[in-house]
Order: structure tokens, then sequence, then C-alpha cells
């Protein structure tokens, strides 16, 4: 089994239904799987927060949701986290593409690098960091805990996790 | 005729259906003419009605109205090729379009100068898009709803606000009392 096939279906085990993403590099295999999987409603938005409106209004619909997306585009999910996902206490697992980390090739990703976890950290939003390929073992939990507390939570996947495989 | 007048005329139609409505003024305009628990009001997060209405499109059955606002639409565009390329024929965008930000003391927006939203939303693929003047926007939303097909109406109404309470409401109440109503 591929990385991204067991990515894939520890969204369908945890119950997801829905799913938005801003493609990145890293996160090309797994979109690819979900665009496989017939329980995974996959909707591609133009920009993160506009991705997390969509995915706010299908966990009101009975949908659980999941967004993938770069974690250069955390500065312009700040207001939404904040004045929507949280504000409202709605679930969101953010499966993230941490570019700027060990391996990186362009070094204007390793500006929003530094800020990623302290921006996160800022919001209070649970952060996951995945840097060996044993850390994906996690990722069912993480899931139950995100939709349990009704909190945003953070996946950051790294270079070193997706080289692993 | 202004956003209030809107309200007043579609209240009856609207509140049968799942609606979403745009931050500030249009919540609070709403919220003091005819609170329903089939209201998810936003409290903040401009331009995000349409995209929180059609993700509720898409995840359920029922009719979704998006109340949204030619500001905060032009805060959001991405939001239109979404809508067009995706199914989901039980959603109406019900663009109330004064040409102003309303919330923020009517400053014009370009949408009342040279561009044209209803176009725009043709050029981005939305397939049924009706402008209307304010009168005729009851009319346009029966139509849609009776057509059952994804729908984007732009509403012309003139700029002006009513002066209603700031919603007291918590939000998780808010969200908790819409989505017992989303399930009923
Ligand atoms: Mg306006």
């Amino acid at each position: 089994m591929t990385i991204h096939e067991r990515i894939a279906d520890d969204l369908v085990a945890a119950g997801i239904g829905f799913i938005t993403s801003v493609p990145c590099k890293q996160l090309a295999g797994v979109i690819a799987e979900i665009d496989r999987r017939p329980d995974l409603l996959h909707v591609p938005c133009n920009k993160e927060d506009e991705g997390m409106g969509l995915c706010a209004g299908a966990w009101m619909g009975g949908k659980k949701p999941c967004i993938i997306m770069q974690n250069t585009a955390l500065g312009v999910t700040v207001n939404t986290l904040a004045t929507l996902i949280q504000f409202y206490r709605m679930p969101l697992p953010m499966l993230i593409s941490y570019r700027g980390e060990l391996g990186e090739p362009v070094a204007c990703q390793v500006e929003m690098a530094v800020h990623t976890k302290a921006l996160l950290n800022q919001l209070h939003i649970p952060t996951y960091h995945f840097h060996r390929q044993a850390d994906v073992e996690e990722l069912p939990k993480i899931l139950d805990y995100t939709f349990m507390c009704n909190k945003p939570v953070a996946i950051l996947t790294d270079a070193s996790f997706w080289g692993g495989y | 005729m202004i956003r209030a007048d809107i309200f007043r005329d579609i209240a009856p139609v609207i509140r049968d259906h799942l609606v979403v409505c745009n931050i500030g003024i249009p919540s609070q305009e709403l919220h003091a003419i005819d609170d329903q628990p089939t209201n998810f009001y936003m409290l903040g997060t401009m331009g995000l009605a349409s995209s929180i209405g059609f993700g509720l499109a898409l995840a359920q059955d029922k009719t979704v109205i998006a109340i949204d606002g030619d500001g905060s639409v032009l805060t959001n565009l991405g939001t239109l090729p979404t809508i067009a390329n995706n199914d989901a024929d039980n959603y109406i965008l019900l663009i109330i379009d004064n040409g102003s930000y309303g919330s923020t003391g009517d400053q014009p927006t370009y949408a009342g100068r040279c561009t044209s939203l209803a176009e725009v939303a043709g050029a981005c693929g939305c397939d049924h898009v009706v402008e209307c003047a304010a009168e005729e926007t009851r009319a346009a939303l029966e139509t849609a709803i009776a057509a059952r097909r994804k729908t984007a109406i732009v509403a012309k109404c003139e700029s002006g606000n009513e002066k209603h309470p700031v919603i007291a409401m918590d939000p998780v109440v808010i969200r908790d009392r819409f989505m017992k109503a989303v399930k009923a």
C-alpha cells in the first residue's frame, strides 16, 4: 500500500466525506488518490479561506470535512480560522504540506516555514508534525481528536516525511 | 428599495429554506425582520457567505439560499468558478447589489461602477444568472426555487441601511440551532 492510499483510507475510516484542496507538489499523490475514492467528495477551491468556508458549510450539512493545503497559505486563513472555524466551534482537519523544511530546494519557501508553527501556536491550533514515515500511524487518532473537540487541527507533513516513501 | 425592503419582500419565500446570510448589517437586518432557526448569521469572515452556503448545498439536499453582497462577492471572487464547476441544483446565490460597502459606511464598490457581477458570474461559467431590479427579486427567487436549478441572482437596489441591534446570540447557539434545522 502506498502512503497516499493509506492516508485516503484513514480519511474514509474517520468518516470524512468532503474534501477541498489547493494543490502542492508534495500533496499530488494524496489528491490523486482522493479523486479515486467515491466516498470522498473532492471540491477544489481557489483560495484556502474560500475552502474553509466550503468546509464549514459541508460540516453543518452533515459531512465531515478536511482541507488539503500548503503552509504558505496559512496567512490568508488567519481571519477565517479565528472568526468562523474557532468562533462557531467547528472541526477542521488541515492536512498541510510543510514546505521550507529540510530538503527544500526553494529558498522563498523557508520564509513562511519559519512562521508556520508560530502562527499555529498563536492561534492555539493543536499541531502535529509528520517528519518520519512512522508518524502517519497517528493520523486516525488525530482525526478522531479533531471531531471530538470541534477545533481546527493542523497536520504538518514535511519533505523528510514524504521523501521516506 | 434598499436591502431591508428586499428582505421584507422575500421573507415569506426564504423562511422555508436554509439561508446563509452575509456578515454585518445584512445579518442584523434579516435577524430583526424575520429571525428563523433556518438562518445562519455570519458574525465575521467577510466574503464567505457564498462558500459556506455552497458547502452546505453540496453536503445535503435541501435548498440553500446564500445571501451575499456586492462588496463581499468582490472580496471572494474565486467562489464563482467553484460554484460554476460543481453540481448543486439546490443552491441559489442571491447577491444584493447596492453598489456599496453598506456595513462600513456606504463607500462605493467597483460593482457600482463599471464591473458587472452578473457578467463576471457568466464568464466564470455559471449557467443561470439573473440580473433583476429590487422589486423583481421575490419573483426571481420563487422561479429559481421551483426550477430547482443552481442560480445566481444579482438584485440591484439602492444603497442604504436600517438601524438594528448587533446580533447578541452566541455563535455556537446560532450554529447549533441552524444544524438542528438542517437535520429536521
Ligand atoms: Mg453592498
